[in-house]
């Protein structure tokens, strides 16, 4: 077992890496160019010779890629994720006050789309054919073809331009301190992006575990529970939970994923200062450092997820433990 | 099931050739009628140039319609490619490719395609390629899981037997199975590729601003939202994701019916 897990985080551990050298290349190759973008055509047109030399080695197009990567990594396994270009403050620092804001609507998404999804999709697959299996199927489906940022504008303007209830934008009020800001703010305005998040990464969870639910309903053992006379109840509970609940929880374990790409959108609409929207102005921008951090971080927490789910998957199944043919 | 199928199809056809000739209708401005609400003349509305968001999130339809088409196309053949190379290969490209699929998935797919557009660029053709690379990683696994488990069929294993080429094999006993898969695959990738296309827009990675796409106009829609005038960010949105669903259901029919053929 530890084993296993040891030699999977290796794998994931050069996965990060591989995906940051990839990253890093794609960046190092961008037509756009960071000077025209952010410093603009007119000012390059007035700037002498020497300041745009200067400036070319601040946003740093000299040196050849190769030695800048082993630089950047070097500098960022010792914690120096190096200074935003945009904002010209320490990456990390960025970084952290960004993801301990975003962390917050990511869990509450990520939690709530797996306990709401995987009831309803049981409850869909166990009444399956009738009018609620129809709803949850059919509305589960509609928000799948919905694009996350528009159901974001919907919201938005329901609740917070008509109806009020909630603000605007922003992860805490205007016009209020660091130390002023409380719990019950920071919960105020994270509840319609969280809202939105765990919405847009329900219908997924919910199709998957209904299909699941409804081929265990239709296996041959439970045609024998019946049999024996158990009620559906104790079949649910003994058979159809059990065997729905372990490709759930995978399941839910490889969404993180899709939140974090979903966050993008929702904190790009709903102006909440996190780390998607923070992807995005670097993205615009030709922030690499910034780009860069977000990219490693986040490939952490997909990498981290999907680990989980292969340890989950390999502790709770014991099939998966000695069962080796059949992988495929 | 068929006629509907048909239905749709003919749907879609008649939106992007409508699209395709609603480009100067999309573009007009008329500041006489800005910010009108959807009335009969503007059924969904004017913008706040006067442009009539009728026709322009027909032509931004048209154009997502288009950039799905060849984006899920490009995707689908590279997922093909891939997934046979993974069969056929041998081992070690097996190996290969089940890593480049992990290693695509390692992001986001939106983050992907924010870093992988920083590469090719934004406009028509930096959207369609990267959309197009990013697209194929489940697919290329579908097709590979599906080869090889014809691989393991007996009459497969008969025909290796009886001394038949790896070729013929695949023409005369795979490519009959594969082939339909394929065509549902495809279909299926679209709306995906349209959600993603509308989604880099939105953001600001794809098409620019001049071009009517959904995108842009709910983008623009989100600086008069505040005003209370709802309907540029309905009406585009709503019909995307007719479009999206229309699609879905397209490839969820015709997968049906291959499975009853």
């Amino acid at each position: 077992m530890a084993g296993y897990i040891l030699k999977n985080s290796i794998r994931m551990f050069l996965l990060i890496i591989a995906v940051s050298i990839a990253a890093f290349l794609l960046m190092t190759y961008s037509p756009i160019d960071p000077l025209q973008t952010n410093v603009g055509q007119t000012a390059l047109g007035i700037m002498s010779q020497e300041q745009i030399e200067k400036l070319e080695t601040y946003w740093g197009s000299t040196l050849p890629p190769l030695t800048r990567y082993i630089q950047w990594a070097k500098d960022f396994f010792s914690g120096d994720m190096g200074i935003s270009l945009l904002y010209r403050q320490p990456v990390s620092d960025i970084i952290s006050q960004r993801l301990s804001n975003s962390i917050w609507i990511l869990s509450a998404a990520w939690i709530l789309s797996g306990v709401f999804g995987i009831i309803l999709g049981m409850l869909a697959g166990i009444k399956e054919g009738t009018l609620l299996d129809h709803i949850i199927k059919s509305t589960a489906i509609l928000f799948s073809s919905t694009p996350i940022f528009w159901f974001a504008l919907l919201m938005l303007m329901l609740f917070s331009v008509w109806l009020k209830w909630f603000p605007i934008g922003l992860s805490v009020p205007i016009g209020v301190t660091a130390e002023n800001v409380t719990i019950t703010d920071r919960i105020y305005h994270g509840i319609l992006p969280s809202f939105v998040l765990s919405i847009a990464a329900m219908p997924n969870i919910i199709l998957h575990t209904r299909e699941k639910m409804i081929t265990v309903l239709e296996s041959d053992y439970v045609l024998f529970a019946k049999a024996m006379g158990k009620s559906n109840q104790q079949i649910f509970i003994q058979h159809g939970m059990r065997n729905v609940l372990l490709p759930a929880i995978t399941l839910q374990c490889a969404s993180i994923s899709e939140i974090f790409g979903g966050s993008i959108l929702a904190e790009q609409v709903f102006s909440y200062p996190g780390l998607g929207q923070m992807a995005v102005t670097a993205g615009l921008g030709g922030d690499m450092p910034l780009l860069m951090a977000i990219v490693v971080i986040t490939a952490c927490f997909v990498c981290a997820g999907n680990l989980l789910a292969d340890v989950l998957h390999h502790i709770i199944d014991p099939r998966m433990r000695f069962g080796k043919g059949n992988k495929i | 099931m068929k006629k509907r199928m048909l239905y749709i199809v003919l749907f879609l056809i008649l939106i992007m050739i409508i699209g395709y000739f609603c480009n100067e209708g999309a573009v007009d401005t008329d500041f006489a009628h800005k910010n009108i609400g959807p009335s009969f003349y503007y059924p969904f509305g004017t913008d706040w140039m006067g442009r009539n968001l009728f026709f322009r999130t027909l032509r931004g339809l048209s154009i997502s319609l288009f950039i799905g088409i060849i984006a899920s196309s490009i995707s689908a053949f590279i997922a093909l490619f891939i997934g046979m190379t993974a069969v056929f290969g041998g081992k070690k490209a097996d190996a290969i490719v089940t890593w480049m699929i992990d290693f695509m998935m390692g992001l986001p797919h939106l983050l992907l395609l924010i870093v992988l557009s920083m590469a090719v660029g934004r406009e028509l053709k930096g959207v369609i390629l990267s959309i197009a690379l990013t697209h194929w990683t489940s697919f290329a696994r579908l097709i590979r899981s599906e080869l090889f488990q014809l691989k393991e069929k007996n009459y497969i294993k008969i025909a290796e037997k009886l001394g038949k080429g790896k070729v013929y094999i695949f023409q005369k006993h795979m490519l009959v199975h594969l082939l339909p898969q394929f065509i549902v695959g495809w279909v299926l990738l679209f709306p995906h590729a349209i959600l993603h296309e509308s989604s880099m827009t939105f953001l600001g990675f794809g098409l620019s601003s001049e071009q009517p796409a959904i995108g842009i106009l709910l983008s623009e829609s989100m600086q008069y939202l505040v005003t209370g005038r709802w309907w540029p960010a309905v009406f585009p949105g709503l019909f995307l994701v007719i479009i999206v669903l229309l699609l879905y259901c397209l490839g969820k029919d015709l997968q049906k019916y291959i499975s009853q053929k």
